[in-house]
């Protein structure tokens, strides 16, 4: 219980009179990575923004100790904002800016001038991360991380998170669909489907009764699991 | 230079100002008509003030903030975009106020006057302009932020609903003193056409908050020289003076790439 980070019981959320997730327990220990998969409208991203406590909920999240978390939104408008990438961590970190991009692999004297819009999928992923770490979180919370970035890159940032959390000993939530990312990278994995339909350890993503589980009918689970 | 014409190139610089800045969160906001829009509003409480014989631009104010509140409320209630709420009040506002303001005032409310500004127009305004300015530095990146992403914004602590309504509201003064130079009908432009321009060379934020704030600066004073020198109602030439520099920009970057 004592390196315990999240304890979340009976989370349900239900918006415009429309059930959104329902009866949703899990726990996660600090410094290990979870993974939440599920179809679209499964509710992923609604549950982050009712980790960050955006949006109004039944039921029961406390996270132990005071945490500070980073957050990396799956979609964002810089396309029409003339940003550049030091006025837009600057917003965040006025000291820590050139750490956080070598953090993530970038040259802060190439891209520190350079406008948000012209960035490329990976680096502007990479910039997000170096935004979410600037004030050195113990929490980050992704939501697909790798959308609009080529295998290559995905590989690099899942390697560069992994390297995160054991340097910094981070614990991560990632949003993500893809099986062999979950297998490698994440420690749990919780499957939604509006209620929860999975969880336990990443490895048994290759079972294929957990996958049927998973990707199949939805068969909610009443009570937590954890193995 | 007569005394009049100091005083209103003081009340352009001011206004110019802090519409140029407070305009280049409107063009990213995609909020450039809802000023136009909002000018409207102000017409009722021109006449209300005319009518009863008390300052019209205190009327204005009365009327611009009034409607900010309900449609930043409305906003919050029906999950309806600023755009489409204030389109839906500014014709109602827009018929009620042609309907009661005094005709031989109507073109001036429409069209802007600036000769007959006193000393305590000049410094009400420059006051309102560096309170504003001041405002929309303290939510600009709270702005920013949201627009980039909301979700982003809120996980760092920022209140997007508080922020914008200080935005609406803050929009609501700069229309009601950017009246007095270019009238209701044309105020709109202040916020938009010197944001534009400056939105078309710039890459960062700096760069465009200040370029747009200097395009302000000089449509609104180089109008009103104009208008002096000619004779001609300010608010049209404020408007063809901002239009020619945004014309300048814009044949600049088509020649130089990197401009």
């Amino acid at each position: 219980m004592e390196s315990l980070l999240l304890q979340v019981s009976d989370l349900s959320v239900k918006l415009q009179n429309r059930v959104i997730l329902e009866n949703i327990s899990f726990n996660l220990e600090k410094g290990k990575t979870l993974a939440i998969v599920g179809p679209n409208g499964a509710g992923k991203t609604v549950l982050f923004r009712t980790l960050l406590n955006m949006v109004p909920y039944s039921g029961k999240i406390r996270w132990f100790r005071d945490v500070k978390i980073g957050y990396v939104p799956q979609k964002l408008s810089v396309k029409d904002v003339p940003i550049s990438v030091r006025e837009f961590l600057s917003f965040k970190s006025s000291s820590n800016i050139e750490n956080s991009l070598t953090l993530v692999g970038l040259n802060p004297d190439d891209i520190l001038d350079r406008s948000l819009s012209v960035l490329s999928g990976g680096q502007l992923q990479r910039v997000l991360i170096a935004w979410a770490i600037a004030n050195e979180p113990d929490v980050l919370l992704f939501d697909e991380p790798t959308t609009g970035v080529d295998i290559e890159s995905e590989e690099a940032i899942y390697k560069m998170l992994n390297e995160l959390k054991e340097k910094r000993g981070i614990t991560i939530l990632l949003i993500s669909h893809e099986v062999h990312i979950i297998k490698e990278y994440s420690d749990y994995m919780l499957a939604l489907n509006k209620c929860m339909t999975f969880f336990g350890r990443s490895e048994n993503i290759g079972d294929l009764n957990v996958q049927k589980i998973i990707f199949g009918e939805p068969v909610c689970l009443s009570i937590l699991r954890t193995e | 230079m007569s005394e009049i014409l100091i005083l209103s190139i003081i009340i352009a610089i001011s206004a110019g100002l802090a519409s140029g800045y407070l305009g280049s969160l409107m063009v990213l906001e995609k909020m450039a008509l809802v000023g136009d829009a909002l000018s409207h509003v102000a017409l009722p409480g021109l006449a209300l003030g005319l009518i009863f014989n008390f300052n019209p631009f205190i009327g204005a104010f009365i009327t611009l903030y009034l409607s900010a509140i309900v449609i930043w409320h409305l906003g919050r209630v029906t999950r309806l975009g600023f755009e489409t709420l204030i389109g839906a009040v500014f014709t109602l506002a827009l018929a009620v106020g042609i309907l009661i303001t005094p005709e031989p005032e109507l073109l001036e409310a429409l069209f802007g006057n600036i000769s007959s500004v006193t000393h305590v127009d000049a410094i009400i305004t420059v006051l309102i302009s560096a309170a504003s300015v001041i405002l929309t530095r303290m939510i600009y990146r709270s702005i920013i932020l949201s627009l980039i992403s909301e979700e982003l914004a809120f996980s760092n602590g920022i209140k997007v609903a508080r922020t914008n309504l200080i935005f609406l509201l803050l929009v609501s003064t700069i229309v009601a003193i950017g009246i007095k130079i270019t009238g209701t009908l044309l105020v709109g432009f202040l916020v938009i056409v010197p944001a534009a321009a400056a939105r078309t060379i710039s890459q960062n934020l700096a760069r465009y908050s200040l370029t747009s704030s200097a395009f302000g600066v000089f449509s609104a004073s180089g109008g009103i020289l104009l208008s002096n020198y000619l004779n001609l109602p300010p608010g049209p030439l404020v408007v063809l003076t901002g239009i020619s520099i945004f014309a300048a920009v814009v044949i600049l970057k088509m020649f130089r790439k990197n401009f």
